[in-house]
Protein backbone atom coordinates (compact mmCIF):
# COMPACT_ATOMS: atom_id res chain seq x y z
CA UNK A 1 0.00 0.00 0.00
CA UNK A 2 2.65 2.45 0.48
CA UNK A 3 4.26 1.95 -3.00
CA UNK A 4 0.72 2.79 -3.91
CA UNK A 5 1.05 6.10 -1.97
CA UNK A 6 4.32 6.69 -3.73
CA UNK A 7 3.45 6.62 -6.77
CA UNK A 8 0.40 8.64 -6.25
CA UNK A 9 -1.67 5.97 -8.01
CA UNK A 10 -4.40 7.79 -8.54
CA UNK A 11 -6.25 6.72 -11.64
CA UNK A 12 -9.58 8.94 -11.67
CA UNK A 13 -7.39 11.63 -12.67
CA UNK A 14 -7.85 10.33 -16.08
CA UNK A 15 -11.70 11.22 -15.83
CA UNK A 16 -11.38 14.89 -14.85
CA UNK A 17 -13.30 16.42 -17.45
CA UNK A 18 -10.34 18.69 -18.87
CA UNK A 19 -7.86 16.08 -19.28
CA UNK A 20 -10.78 14.27 -20.61
CA UNK A 21 -10.91 16.47 -23.17
CA UNK A 22 -7.41 16.44 -23.64
CA UNK A 23 -6.87 13.04 -24.15
CA UNK A 24 -10.37 12.74 -26.52
CA UNK A 25 -8.91 15.85 -28.54
CA UNK A 26 -5.44 13.50 -29.42
CA UNK A 27 -7.02 10.47 -29.88
CA UNK A 28 -9.65 11.71 -32.12
CA UNK A 29 -6.38 12.99 -34.16
CA UNK A 30 -5.34 9.68 -34.38
CA UNK A 31 -7.87 8.93 -37.19
CA UNK A 32 -7.59 9.38 -39.94
CA UNK A 33 -3.30 8.97 -39.39
CA UNK A 34 -1.32 10.48 -42.35
CA UNK A 35 -0.23 8.83 -45.55
CA UNK A 36 1.45 11.65 -47.32
CA UNK A 37 4.02 9.86 -49.35
CA UNK A 38 6.61 12.50 -47.89
CA UNK A 39 5.65 11.42 -44.52
CA UNK A 40 5.94 8.06 -45.41
CA UNK A 41 8.97 8.38 -46.95
CA UNK A 42 10.50 10.45 -44.19
CA UNK A 43 9.35 7.66 -41.88
CA UNK A 44 11.06 4.93 -43.85
CA UNK A 45 14.07 6.54 -43.45
CA UNK A 46 13.99 6.78 -39.45
CA UNK A 47 12.83 3.23 -39.71
CA UNK A 48 16.18 2.44 -41.48
CA UNK A 49 18.03 4.56 -39.20
CA UNK A 50 16.55 2.66 -36.42
CA UNK A 51 17.88 -0.46 -37.79
CA UNK A 52 21.01 0.61 -38.77
CA UNK A 53 21.73 1.93 -35.16
CA UNK A 54 20.63 -0.89 -33.87
CA UNK A 55 22.45 -3.37 -36.14
CA UNK A 56 26.04 -1.20 -35.62
CA UNK A 57 25.52 -0.91 -32.00
CA UNK A 58 25.39 -4.76 -31.73
CA UNK A 59 28.55 -5.26 -34.02
CA UNK A 60 30.10 -3.07 -31.83
CA UNK A 61 29.29 -5.04 -28.70
CA UNK A 62 30.20 -8.15 -29.73
CA UNK A 63 33.67 -6.65 -31.08
CA UNK A 64 34.13 -6.16 -27.66
CA UNK A 65 31.87 -8.68 -25.27
CA UNK A 66 33.48 -11.86 -27.04
CA UNK A 67 37.14 -11.50 -26.35
CA UNK A 68 36.15 -9.88 -22.88
CA UNK A 69 33.55 -13.05 -22.37
CA UNK A 70 36.69 -15.28 -23.49
CA UNK A 71 38.97 -13.51 -21.13
CA UNK A 72 36.71 -13.88 -18.08
CA UNK A 73 35.65 -17.40 -18.74
CA UNK A 74 36.94 -19.71 -15.89
CA UNK A 75 36.31 -23.04 -18.30
CA UNK A 76 39.49 -21.78 -19.70
CA UNK A 77 41.74 -21.23 -16.85
CA UNK A 78 44.94 -23.44 -17.02
CA UNK A 79 45.58 -23.21 -13.27
CA UNK A 80 42.33 -24.64 -12.03
CA UNK A 81 42.92 -27.67 -14.26
CA UNK A 82 45.35 -28.75 -11.26
CA UNK A 83 44.30 -26.83 -8.04
CA UNK A 84 42.65 -23.26 -7.02
CA UNK A 85 42.48 -20.59 -9.47
CA UNK A 86 45.67 -18.36 -9.76
CA UNK A 87 45.61 -15.69 -8.12
CA UNK A 88 45.97 -13.21 -10.20
CA UNK A 89 43.87 -15.34 -13.15
CA UNK A 90 41.27 -14.67 -10.35
CA UNK A 91 41.96 -11.30 -9.88
CA UNK A 92 41.55 -10.31 -13.55
CA UNK A 93 38.91 -12.65 -14.30
CA UNK A 94 36.61 -11.32 -11.32
CA UNK A 95 37.41 -7.97 -12.24
CA UNK A 96 36.44 -8.27 -15.89
CA UNK A 97 32.79 -9.19 -14.63
CA UNK A 98 32.63 -6.34 -12.26
CA UNK A 99 33.17 -4.16 -14.65
CA UNK A 100 30.58 -5.97 -17.36
CA UNK A 101 28.18 -5.32 -14.26
CA UNK A 102 28.81 -1.78 -14.13
CA UNK A 103 28.32 -1.72 -17.69
CA UNK A 104 24.93 -3.30 -18.13
CA UNK A 105 23.61 -1.62 -14.88
CA UNK A 106 23.29 1.37 -16.55
CA UNK A 107 20.28 1.81 -18.78
CA UNK A 108 20.97 2.09 -22.48
CA UNK A 109 18.68 5.23 -22.56
CA UNK A 110 21.18 6.83 -19.82
CA UNK A 111 24.27 5.56 -21.74
CA UNK A 112 23.05 7.54 -24.28
CA UNK A 113 22.40 10.82 -22.76
CA UNK A 114 25.81 10.52 -21.64
CA UNK A 115 27.09 10.06 -24.90
CA UNK A 116 24.74 12.59 -26.67
CA UNK A 117 26.77 14.94 -24.22
CA UNK A 118 30.17 13.63 -25.22
CA UNK A 119 29.22 13.03 -29.09
CA UNK A 120 26.79 15.46 -29.09
CA UNK A 121 23.25 14.76 -31.17
CA UNK A 122 22.67 11.49 -33.67
CA UNK A 123 22.91 8.37 -34.50
CA UNK A 124 26.37 8.26 -33.10
CA UNK A 125 25.27 8.24 -29.48
CA UNK A 126 22.70 6.08 -30.07
CA UNK A 127 24.80 3.41 -31.31
CA UNK A 128 27.55 4.11 -28.34
CA UNK A 129 24.68 3.36 -25.86
CA UNK A 130 23.88 0.40 -27.40
CA UNK A 131 27.47 -1.33 -28.15
CA UNK A 132 28.34 -0.50 -24.44
CA UNK A 133 25.06 -1.88 -22.64
CA UNK A 134 24.86 -4.62 -24.97
CA UNK A 135 28.80 -5.55 -24.39
CA UNK A 136 27.48 -5.93 -20.66
CA UNK A 137 24.78 -8.37 -21.21
CA UNK A 138 26.28 -10.65 -23.90
CA UNK A 139 29.84 -10.93 -22.44
CA UNK A 140 27.62 -11.94 -19.08
CA UNK A 141 25.52 -14.53 -21.07
CA UNK A 142 28.48 -15.88 -23.61
CA UNK A 143 30.57 -16.25 -20.31
CA UNK A 144 27.71 -18.43 -19.04
CA UNK A 145 27.30 -20.40 -21.93
CA UNK A 146 30.62 -21.25 -22.01
CA UNK A 147 30.76 -22.16 -18.63
CA UNK A 148 27.47 -24.27 -18.19
CA UNK A 149 27.94 -26.69 -21.59
CA UNK A 150 30.80 -29.66 -21.48
CA UNK A 151 34.27 -29.07 -20.81
CA UNK A 152 35.76 -31.98 -21.16
CA UNK A 153 36.82 -31.12 -24.63
CA UNK A 154 38.23 -27.96 -23.89
CA UNK A 155 40.39 -29.05 -20.62
CA UNK A 156 41.69 -32.10 -22.94
CA UNK A 157 43.27 -30.04 -25.15
CA UNK A 158 44.54 -27.81 -22.15
CA UNK A 159 46.19 -30.43 -20.31
CA UNK A 160 47.57 -31.47 -23.81
CA UNK A 161 49.38 -28.38 -23.75
CA UNK A 162 47.05 -26.27 -26.44
CA UNK A 163 46.55 -22.39 -25.38
CA UNK A 164 43.37 -20.99 -24.74
CA UNK A 165 42.36 -19.83 -27.63
CA UNK A 166 43.14 -23.28 -29.42
CA UNK A 167 40.60 -24.84 -26.48
CA UNK A 168 38.28 -22.19 -27.47
CA UNK A 169 37.98 -22.53 -30.96
CA UNK A 170 38.25 -26.33 -30.98
CA UNK A 171 36.50 -26.78 -27.69
CA UNK A 172 34.20 -24.89 -26.53
CA UNK A 173 33.13 -22.96 -29.72
CA UNK A 174 31.81 -25.59 -31.84
CA UNK A 175 29.74 -27.20 -28.68
CA UNK A 176 28.33 -24.31 -28.02
CA UNK A 177 27.89 -22.27 -31.50
CA UNK A 178 24.22 -22.76 -31.82
CA UNK A 179 23.50 -21.08 -28.53
CA UNK A 180 25.63 -18.65 -28.85
CA UNK A 181 24.13 -17.86 -31.99
CA UNK A 182 20.98 -18.00 -31.57
CA UNK A 183 21.21 -15.99 -28.30
CA UNK A 184 22.86 -13.05 -30.50
CA UNK A 185 19.99 -13.01 -33.21
CA UNK A 186 17.69 -12.78 -29.96
CA UNK A 187 19.29 -9.51 -28.65
CA UNK A 188 19.60 -8.22 -31.86
CA UNK A 189 15.74 -8.41 -31.97
CA UNK A 190 15.78 -6.63 -28.67
CA UNK A 191 18.27 -3.99 -29.76
CA UNK A 192 15.85 -2.50 -32.34
CA UNK A 193 13.32 -2.28 -29.67
CA UNK A 194 15.85 -0.04 -27.31
CA UNK A 195 17.20 1.31 -30.79
CA UNK A 196 13.33 3.02 -31.54
CA UNK A 197 13.05 4.72 -28.04
CA UNK A 198 16.74 6.17 -27.57
CA UNK A 199 15.06 8.74 -30.18
CA UNK A 200 13.74 10.27 -27.40
CA UNK A 201 16.87 11.34 -25.66
CA UNK A 202 17.80 12.90 -29.34
CA UNK A 203 19.66 9.76 -30.64
CA UNK A 204 18.07 9.88 -34.33
CA UNK A 205 15.72 7.19 -35.81
CA UNK A 206 11.67 7.01 -35.06
CA UNK A 207 11.87 8.09 -31.51
CA UNK A 208 12.95 11.40 -32.17
CA UNK A 209 9.95 11.43 -34.97
CA UNK A 210 7.72 10.78 -32.45
CA UNK A 211 9.13 13.00 -29.49
CA UNK A 212 9.04 15.77 -32.20
CA UNK A 213 5.42 14.31 -33.31
CA UNK A 214 4.23 14.32 -29.92
CA UNK A 215 5.44 17.92 -28.82
CA UNK A 216 3.03 19.24 -31.52
CA UNK A 217 0.26 17.08 -30.41
CA UNK A 218 -0.32 15.96 -34.09
CA UNK A 219 -2.00 12.66 -33.21
CA UNK A 220 -2.00 11.83 -36.75
CA UNK A 221 1.91 11.64 -37.15
CA UNK A 222 2.07 10.05 -33.43
CA UNK A 223 -0.65 7.15 -35.32
CA UNK A 224 1.25 6.82 -38.36
CA UNK A 225 4.60 6.36 -35.92
CA UNK A 226 2.98 3.57 -33.79
CA UNK A 227 1.87 1.32 -36.82
CA UNK A 228 5.37 1.91 -38.58
CA UNK A 229 7.10 0.74 -35.03
CA UNK A 230 4.53 -2.22 -34.66
CA UNK A 231 5.24 -3.53 -38.29
CA UNK A 232 9.42 -3.38 -37.79
CA UNK A 233 8.92 -5.00 -34.49
CA UNK A 234 6.59 -7.80 -35.70
CA UNK A 235 9.00 -8.06 -38.99
CA UNK A 236 12.43 -8.43 -36.31
CA UNK A 237 10.45 -10.85 -34.26
CA UNK A 238 9.79 -12.93 -37.46
CA UNK A 239 13.07 -12.55 -39.01
CA UNK A 240 14.90 -13.51 -35.24
CA UNK A 241 12.57 -16.47 -34.95
CA UNK A 242 12.94 -17.73 -38.64
CA UNK A 243 17.63 -17.46 -38.07
CA UNK A 244 16.91 -19.02 -34.46
CA UNK A 245 14.70 -22.11 -36.06
CA UNK A 246 17.42 -22.56 -39.03
CA UNK A 247 20.49 -22.51 -36.31
CA UNK A 248 18.37 -25.16 -34.23
CA UNK B 1 49.38 -47.41 -60.32
CA UNK B 2 46.09 -46.12 -58.87
CA UNK B 3 42.96 -48.52 -58.64
CA UNK B 4 39.78 -46.88 -58.43
CA UNK B 5 39.25 -48.77 -54.81
CA UNK B 6 42.05 -46.25 -53.71
CA UNK B 7 41.02 -43.25 -55.54
CA UNK B 8 40.59 -40.69 -52.69
CA UNK B 9 36.94 -39.39 -52.39
CA UNK B 10 35.99 -36.26 -53.85
CA UNK B 11 36.44 -33.18 -51.01
CA UNK B 12 32.94 -31.77 -50.41
CA UNK B 13 32.29 -28.28 -52.12
CA UNK B 14 33.42 -25.90 -50.85
CA UNK B 15 30.12 -23.70 -51.21
CA UNK B 16 26.90 -25.45 -50.10
CA UNK B 17 24.03 -23.27 -52.26
CA UNK B 18 21.41 -24.83 -49.85
CA UNK B 19 22.93 -23.58 -46.68
CA UNK B 20 20.33 -21.29 -45.82
CA UNK B 21 22.30 -20.01 -42.84
CA UNK B 22 25.31 -19.21 -44.71
CA UNK B 23 22.91 -17.07 -46.24
CA UNK B 24 21.29 -16.05 -43.30
CA UNK B 25 24.76 -14.53 -42.43
CA UNK B 26 25.98 -13.00 -45.18
CA UNK B 27 22.81 -11.02 -45.02
CA UNK B 28 24.06 -10.25 -41.66
CA UNK B 29 26.92 -9.05 -42.60
CA UNK B 30 25.34 -6.98 -45.57
CA UNK B 31 23.51 -5.11 -43.26
CA UNK B 32 25.81 -4.48 -40.58
CA UNK B 33 27.85 -2.97 -43.22
CA UNK B 34 24.91 -0.84 -44.96
CA UNK B 35 24.46 0.42 -41.58
CA UNK B 36 28.09 1.65 -40.73
CA UNK B 37 28.49 3.17 -44.23
CA UNK B 38 24.83 4.78 -43.86
CA UNK B 39 25.08 5.99 -40.59
CA UNK B 40 27.92 8.16 -41.39
CA UNK B 41 29.11 7.66 -37.37
CA UNK B 42 32.41 9.73 -37.46
CA UNK B 43 33.47 7.23 -34.94
CA UNK B 44 37.36 8.88 -35.14
CA UNK B 45 35.94 12.28 -34.05
CA UNK B 46 35.22 10.45 -30.64
CA UNK B 47 39.10 9.66 -30.71
CA UNK B 48 40.54 12.85 -31.49
CA UNK B 49 42.34 15.39 -28.91
CA UNK B 50 39.04 17.74 -28.44
CA UNK B 51 36.53 14.27 -27.64
CA UNK B 52 39.12 13.31 -25.64
CA UNK B 53 39.52 16.19 -23.69
CA UNK B 54 35.96 16.76 -23.09
CA UNK B 55 35.27 12.64 -22.10
CA UNK B 56 38.46 13.14 -19.28
CA UNK B 57 36.88 16.21 -18.07
CA UNK B 58 33.02 14.40 -17.85
CA UNK B 59 34.74 11.64 -16.29
CA UNK B 60 36.42 13.49 -14.07
CA UNK B 61 33.45 15.46 -12.91
CA UNK B 62 31.66 12.60 -12.47
CA UNK B 63 33.92 11.13 -9.96
CA UNK B 64 33.06 13.41 -7.35
CA UNK B 65 29.47 12.15 -6.50
CA UNK B 66 27.34 14.74 -4.43
CA UNK B 67 26.68 13.57 -0.63
CA UNK B 68 25.63 16.35 1.48
CA UNK B 69 22.47 15.44 3.47
CA UNK B 70 19.90 16.97 1.87
CA UNK B 71 20.29 16.10 -1.14
CA UNK B 72 20.89 12.04 -0.36
CA UNK B 73 17.12 12.51 1.21
CA UNK B 74 15.96 13.37 -1.71
CA UNK B 75 17.87 10.60 -3.77
CA UNK B 76 16.58 8.25 -1.32
CA UNK B 77 12.85 9.25 -2.09
CA UNK B 78 13.39 9.53 -5.68
CA UNK B 79 14.61 5.56 -5.36
CA UNK B 80 11.58 4.58 -3.30
CA UNK B 81 9.37 5.87 -5.77
CA UNK B 82 11.12 4.31 -8.54
CA UNK B 83 10.77 1.04 -6.39
CA UNK B 84 7.55 1.46 -5.99
CA UNK B 85 6.64 2.38 -9.58
CA UNK B 86 8.58 -0.73 -10.86
CA UNK B 87 6.80 -3.14 -8.07
CA UNK B 88 2.92 -1.51 -8.83
CA UNK B 89 3.60 -1.96 -11.85
CA UNK B 90 4.83 -5.52 -12.64
CA UNK B 91 1.82 -6.30 -9.78
CA UNK B 92 -0.98 -4.48 -12.21
CA UNK B 93 0.74 -5.83 -14.86
CA UNK B 94 0.49 -9.50 -13.69
CA UNK B 95 -3.11 -9.24 -12.55
CA UNK B 96 -4.03 -7.67 -15.65
CA UNK B 97 -1.83 -10.39 -17.77
CA UNK B 98 -3.27 -13.28 -16.05
CA UNK B 99 -6.60 -12.00 -17.11
CA UNK B 100 -5.81 -11.69 -20.94
CA UNK B 101 -3.99 -15.00 -20.69
CA UNK B 102 -7.17 -17.11 -19.87
CA UNK B 103 -9.10 -15.50 -22.23
CA UNK B 104 -5.82 -16.00 -25.19
CA UNK B 105 -4.61 -19.27 -24.15
CA UNK B 106 -6.11 -22.02 -26.65
CA UNK B 107 -8.04 -24.71 -25.53
CA UNK B 108 -11.26 -27.27 -26.24
CA UNK B 109 -13.56 -24.05 -24.89
CA UNK B 110 -11.80 -20.99 -26.36
CA UNK B 111 -13.62 -18.73 -29.23
CA UNK B 112 -12.32 -18.00 -31.50
CA UNK B 113 -13.26 -14.12 -31.91
CA UNK B 114 -12.13 -13.76 -28.20
CA UNK B 115 -9.18 -15.52 -28.60
CA UNK B 116 -7.90 -13.54 -31.91
CA UNK B 117 -9.30 -10.58 -30.05
CA UNK B 118 -7.18 -10.91 -27.08
CA UNK B 119 -4.03 -11.78 -28.87
CA UNK B 120 -4.47 -8.45 -30.98
CA UNK B 121 -4.29 -6.72 -27.84
CA UNK B 122 -1.25 -8.31 -26.26
CA UNK B 123 0.66 -7.54 -29.27
CA UNK B 124 -0.68 -4.37 -29.24
CA UNK B 125 0.53 -3.91 -25.50
CA UNK B 126 3.70 -5.65 -26.20
CA UNK B 127 5.19 -3.83 -29.09
CA UNK B 128 4.89 0.04 -27.93
CA UNK B 129 8.12 0.09 -25.52
CA UNK B 130 7.11 1.48 -22.06
CA UNK B 131 8.92 4.83 -22.77
CA UNK B 132 6.38 5.61 -25.31
CA UNK B 133 3.40 4.53 -23.26
CA UNK B 134 4.53 7.10 -20.70
CA UNK B 135 4.95 9.79 -23.58
CA UNK B 136 1.69 9.33 -24.99
CA UNK B 137 0.12 8.79 -20.32
CA UNK B 138 1.47 11.57 -20.02
CA UNK B 139 -0.34 13.41 -22.58
CA UNK B 140 -4.01 12.52 -20.45
CA UNK B 141 -2.72 11.99 -16.57
CA UNK B 142 0.21 14.96 -16.02
CA UNK B 143 3.65 14.77 -14.81
CA UNK B 144 3.85 12.54 -12.66
CA UNK B 145 4.88 8.56 -11.48
CA UNK B 146 1.38 7.24 -12.21
CA UNK B 147 1.79 7.95 -15.98
CA UNK B 148 5.20 6.10 -15.27
CA UNK B 149 3.81 3.07 -13.33
CA UNK B 150 1.00 2.61 -15.95
CA UNK B 151 3.50 2.58 -18.65
CA UNK B 152 5.24 -0.16 -17.24
CA UNK B 153 1.98 -2.16 -16.26
CA UNK B 154 0.79 -1.86 -19.76
CA UNK B 155 3.53 -2.91 -21.64
CA UNK B 156 4.61 -5.31 -19.06
CA UNK B 157 0.66 -7.02 -19.18
CA UNK B 158 1.44 -7.70 -22.88
CA UNK B 159 4.61 -9.46 -22.04
CA UNK B 160 3.30 -11.38 -19.40
CA UNK B 161 -0.13 -11.96 -20.53
CA UNK B 162 1.87 -13.73 -23.68
CA UNK B 163 4.00 -15.65 -21.44
CA UNK B 164 1.27 -16.59 -19.25
CA UNK B 165 -0.44 -17.54 -22.16
CA UNK B 166 1.66 -20.01 -23.28
CA UNK B 167 2.40 -21.53 -20.06
CA UNK B 168 -0.72 -22.45 -19.44
CA UNK B 169 -1.32 -23.96 -23.00
CA UNK B 170 1.72 -26.18 -22.36
CA UNK B 171 0.18 -27.34 -18.88
CA UNK B 172 -1.22 -30.57 -19.10
CA UNK B 173 -4.65 -30.56 -20.02
CA UNK B 174 -5.61 -34.14 -19.03
CA UNK B 175 -7.17 -33.38 -15.25
CA UNK B 176 -8.71 -30.62 -16.80
CA UNK B 177 -10.88 -32.28 -19.36
CA UNK B 178 -11.90 -34.57 -16.09
CA UNK B 179 -13.50 -31.50 -14.33
CA UNK B 180 -14.72 -30.33 -17.74
CA UNK B 181 -16.58 -33.36 -17.71
CA UNK B 182 -17.46 -33.18 -13.96
CA UNK B 183 -19.39 -30.45 -15.39
CA UNK B 184 -17.07 -27.37 -13.91
CA UNK B 185 -16.93 -24.06 -15.75
CA UNK B 186 -14.16 -23.07 -17.68
CA UNK B 187 -13.21 -20.38 -15.18
CA UNK B 188 -13.46 -22.85 -12.55
CA UNK B 189 -11.15 -25.32 -14.48
CA UNK B 190 -8.04 -22.35 -15.03
CA UNK B 191 -8.90 -21.44 -11.32
CA UNK B 192 -8.72 -24.99 -9.67
CA UNK B 193 -7.14 -26.89 -12.66
CA UNK B 194 -4.54 -25.14 -15.05
CA UNK B 195 -3.20 -22.25 -12.48
CA UNK B 196 -2.31 -24.46 -9.54
CA UNK B 197 0.04 -25.88 -11.91
CA UNK B 198 1.68 -23.27 -13.86
CA UNK B 199 2.09 -21.14 -10.36
CA UNK B 200 5.89 -21.40 -9.63
CA UNK B 201 6.19 -20.57 -13.53
CA UNK B 202 4.11 -17.76 -13.25
CA UNK B 203 6.38 -16.02 -10.46
CA UNK B 204 9.43 -16.96 -12.06
CA UNK B 205 8.59 -14.80 -15.00
CA UNK B 206 6.78 -12.30 -12.66
CA UNK B 207 9.84 -11.95 -10.79
CA UNK B 208 12.34 -11.54 -13.74
CA UNK B 209 10.23 -8.93 -15.21
CA UNK B 210 10.38 -6.71 -12.29
CA UNK B 211 14.09 -6.96 -12.74
CA UNK B 212 13.52 -5.86 -16.51
CA UNK B 213 10.86 -3.14 -15.11
CA UNK B 214 13.36 -1.61 -12.34
CA UNK B 215 15.39 -0.80 -15.19
CA UNK B 216 12.75 0.59 -17.15
CA UNK B 217 11.10 2.61 -14.34
CA UNK B 218 14.67 4.16 -13.52
CA UNK B 219 14.70 5.95 -17.29
CA UNK B 220 10.76 6.38 -17.65
CA UNK B 221 11.27 9.71 -15.83
CA UNK B 222 13.53 11.09 -18.69
CA UNK B 223 10.09 12.21 -20.70
CA UNK B 224 8.80 13.45 -16.87
CA UNK B 225 7.33 10.26 -15.28
CA UNK B 226 9.13 10.53 -12.38
CA UNK B 227 11.62 8.54 -10.36
CA UNK B 228 15.74 8.94 -10.24
CA UNK B 229 14.97 9.25 -14.21
CA UNK B 230 13.81 12.73 -13.68
CA UNK B 231 16.32 13.81 -11.33
CA UNK B 232 19.04 12.49 -13.64
CA UNK B 233 17.44 13.98 -16.72
CA UNK B 234 17.01 17.29 -14.78
CA UNK B 235 20.86 17.69 -12.78
CA UNK B 236 22.23 16.53 -16.32
CA UNK B 237 20.03 19.48 -17.95
CA UNK B 238 22.03 21.65 -15.51
CA UNK B 239 25.14 19.91 -15.78
CA UNK B 240 25.79 19.65 -12.53
CA UNK B 241 27.75 16.55 -12.50
CA UNK B 242 28.37 15.67 -8.98
CA UNK B 243 24.69 15.04 -8.59
CA UNK B 244 24.68 13.41 -12.12
CA UNK B 245 27.24 10.94 -10.26
CA UNK B 246 25.44 10.58 -7.21
CA UNK B 247 22.26 9.42 -8.83
CA UNK B 248 24.23 7.23 -11.62
CA UNK B 249 25.32 5.05 -8.48
CA UNK B 250 22.29 4.70 -6.70
CA UNK B 251 20.64 3.19 -10.09
CA UNK B 252 23.33 0.65 -10.51
CA UNK B 253 23.13 0.12 -6.85
CA UNK B 254 19.23 -0.64 -7.26
CA UNK B 255 19.48 -2.73 -10.23
CA UNK B 256 21.82 -4.79 -8.31
CA UNK B 257 19.63 -5.28 -5.58
CA UNK B 258 16.96 -5.88 -6.61
CA UNK B 259 18.59 -8.59 -9.20
CA UNK B 260 20.44 -10.20 -6.19
CA UNK B 261 16.95 -10.51 -4.20
CA UNK B 262 15.43 -11.89 -7.28
CA UNK B 263 18.09 -14.52 -7.81
CA UNK B 264 17.63 -15.79 -5.01
CA UNK B 265 13.77 -15.84 -4.76
CA UNK B 266 14.23 -17.82 -8.35
CA UNK B 267 16.14 -19.84 -6.99
CA UNK B 268 14.24 -21.05 -4.14
CA UNK B 269 11.15 -21.25 -6.29
CA UNK B 270 12.55 -24.14 -8.76
CA UNK B 271 13.85 -26.23 -5.63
Amino acid sequence: MPTFYAVEFKPWVFLEPQNLKVTANFLGDFFPPVFQSEFLLLLLKDAWTTIAIATAGMALALVFSVPLSIAASSALSVSSLTGPMHPVGFLVRQSIRWLLIVLRSIPELVWALIFVRVVGLGPAAGVLAIAVTYTGMLGKIYGEILESGDTQTSRAILVGGGGRLQAFSYGLLPQNATELLSYSVYRWECAIRSSAVLGFVGAGGLGQQMDASMKMFNGGEVATILMVLMLLVAMADQISSWMRRAVQ
Amino acid sequence: MKTAGLAPPTPPSMIRWGCGICWGMAGLAVLVALSFWSLDLGLHRLFSGAALERMGRFILELSRPEVSADFLDKLGQAAFETLAMSFVGTLLAAVAGLVLAFLASDGPDSRPTILALSRLLLNLLRSVPDLMWAALLIISSGLGPMAGTLALALHTAGVLGRLFADASENAADHERACLRLAGASPIQCFLYVTLPSIIPQLLSYTLYRWENNIRAASVLGVVGAGGLGQMLSYHMGLFQMSETSSILITMILLVVLVDSVSYVTRRNLMR
